[in-house]
């Protein structure tokens, strides 16, 4: 597929409506992505004429919707060139999978006084987790804090390190600042000392080509929402090592070997972190993401994106008072800003009158929030369908804004 | 006047303007025109916190009425509690708790009072008549 917008725009139904008699534009990619007609065909057919229970039954529906959906666990190993399937878990998205690994391996490896190392630009989802966990096992929650340019200090996180670390939480991409973590770089520290890491990956895979083998992280985390895919499910990867030692985290059927009244034993790999019946359509519509996304090229998404972050910084930073927030090198397509001391909330309420959906507020980022000392930012995100037209209308909304309220 | 008739008067104002972009500026003068809340009372103990825009109520009862002061840090909030405090504010506790407030919706500005999180005005509006409930209560 050659990387033409507009033909990519007619893939994507839901970009073709008006808001308050204005064209739609969607910049509110990082809370979640549209789907093309591709992902929303793969799931109702789906439902029109594969659907049954998986991996159980012997009739032919079954064997087929259970080889679409194993060859989908294949697909996306590939796809984030994991070393093997058992390494791929279905969940219900990257929170799930978060709290998957805080609880499991929380429970097996947690003792009080240990540590547990994260930063101040996670999600809440890459935060609260922990949080919870060190409390229920009396362990230490240390927070890494970022440089003023949104980058994360790492003489602050490298300092973090003790005797007592068992592991380390960050994000891949920050969902406000839209910095890409140097993961390669702090994996290889880490693993120096024998420290696992986990990596929430939900803003990473929809804009930066992901190679878990390459980075050599114990965990990866994402969503198929935030990646062209349906809602309702995500993917851990974890390095086979700690997965088998990890505990189930939800029990019942499909994960388990044996069940008696009097013990139960558990499924192999990736099964024993899969319990009750799948979201087999959510499977099936990432499938089909994975699909476009390959079609597309990560490099090619890469180098678009790109050109929209820097004309959208070019036109906004050439407004007044204008103040950023993440400006660190090489990072992902999004723009958080704030104009002046204008409220993002009403700075918000106008830029969506305009037709343009952007997002205000903390983002789930509450600590990093509070860390600027404002009341939120106002967030743009953008996604392969975007436009540098829509960009300009953005600059003229802000403007707008200004006028009304400056 | 009654709650109606303050109600009817910014029903008549917005009726005026069809534009959302005059809408909004007649929100912002409304924000303006708010009297200013006394700062000892803009504390957290005031605090109607909503996601995105803060909201800080004070209610005094005095005679038999109901008085509220108000403000907020983002200006289309103050601007709807401006509203809000001009309707509800020397009403006796029965009547704030009997009000409707579907001018809201009338004016077009039924969003800002949905039960999502992202603003303390549905908030303030219950707290609002909370404060009627409890000084009907201890009268």
């Amino acid at each position: 597929m050659s990387f033409n917008v507009s033909d990519i725009r007619s893939d994507f139904p839901i970009l073709s409506q008006t808001i308050y008699k204005r064209p739609l534009i969607y910049f509110d990619n990082a809370a979640t992505t549209q789907k093309p007609v591709q992902v929303i065909n793969a799931i109702s057919n789906y439902y029109e004429q594969d659907n049954c229970n998986i991996h159980r039954g012997v009739h032919y529906l079954s064997v087929k919707a259970t080889e679409a959906f194993e060859e989908t666990r294949r697909e996306i190993r590939e796809f984030i060139n994991a070393p093997s399937t058992h390494e791929i878990v279905f969940t219900k998205g990257a929170s799930e999978s978060l709290n998957l690994v805080a609880a499991s391996f929380g429970k097996k490896f947690l003792r009080p006084g240990d540590e547990v190392i994260t930063t101040i630009m996670e999600h809440h989802s890459n935060f609260v987790p922990w949080q919870l966990i060190c409390e229920e096992k009396g362990a230490v929650l240390k927070v890494a804090t970022i440089l003023p340019d949104g980058e994360l200090d790492l003489e602050n996180l490298y300092s973090l390190f003790s005797e007592r670390t068992k592991i380390i939480a960050l994000t891949h991409v920050s969902n406000v600042l839209g910095t890409v973590n140097p993961i390669k770089e702090i994996v290889a520290f880490a693993h120096n000392k024998g420290i696992p890491v986990l990596v929430d990956g939900a803003q990473g895979v929809s804009h930066l080509k992901v190679d878990v083998t390459d980075l050599d992280c114990d965990f990866y985390c994402f969503s198929g929402h935030k990646m062209y895919g349906p809602m309702g499910i995500g993917v851990l990867y974890g390095k086979e090592k700690w997965l088998e030692e990890m505990p189930p985290y939800q029990s019942g059927g499909e994960m388990v070997k044996d069940v008696s009244i009097e013990k139960t034993t558990f499924n192999e790999l990736p099964f024993k972190f899969e319990a009750g019946t799948p979201n087999v359509e959510g499977v099936m519509g990432l499938r089909a993401a994975v699909q476009y996304l390959k079609d597309l090229g990560m490099d090619e998404i890469r180098a678009y994106e790109d050109k929209l972050l820097q004309h959208a910084v070019s036109r906004l930073s050439a407004i007044d008072g204008i103040r950023f927030f993440g400006e660190a090198p090489g990072k992902a397509s999004l723009v958080s800003f704030l104009i002046g001391d204008i409220h993002p909330f009403d700075a918000g309420t106008i830029i969506d009158k305009m037709g343009i959906a952007i997002r205000t507020g903390h983002h789930c980022a509450q600590p990093l929030i509070d860390h600027f000392g404002i009341p939120g930012t106002v967030r743009a995100s953008f996604a392969f369908y975007n436009t540098i037209d829509e960009i300009d209308k953005l600059a003229e909304a802000v403007n707008k804004v200004k006028t009304m309220f400056g | 006047m009654t709650i109606q008739e303050t109600e009817n008067q910014i029903i008549d104002e917005f009726a005026a303007v069809d534009d959302w972009l005059d809408k909004y500026d007649l929100i912002l003068d409304m924000g303006k025109s708010l009297p200013p809340i006394d700062p000892k009372y803009k504390t957290d103990q005031y605090i109607i916190s909503g996601c995105q825009s803060k909201v800080w109520l004070y209610a005094e009862y005095r005679e038999g009425k109901v008085y509220f002061t108000a403000d907020s840090d983002a200006i289309i909030t103050k601007g709807i509690v401006s509203m809000l405090v001009s309707v509800l504010s020397g009403q006796t506790p029965d009547a704030i708790q009997s009000a409707d407030l579907n001018f809201i919706d009338r004016i077009g500005l039924k969003e800002h009072l949905s039960p999502t999180r992202s603003n303390g005005l549905a908030s303030m509006v219950k707290q609002m008549k909370l404060y009627a409930i409890v000084f009907k209560m201890k009268g």
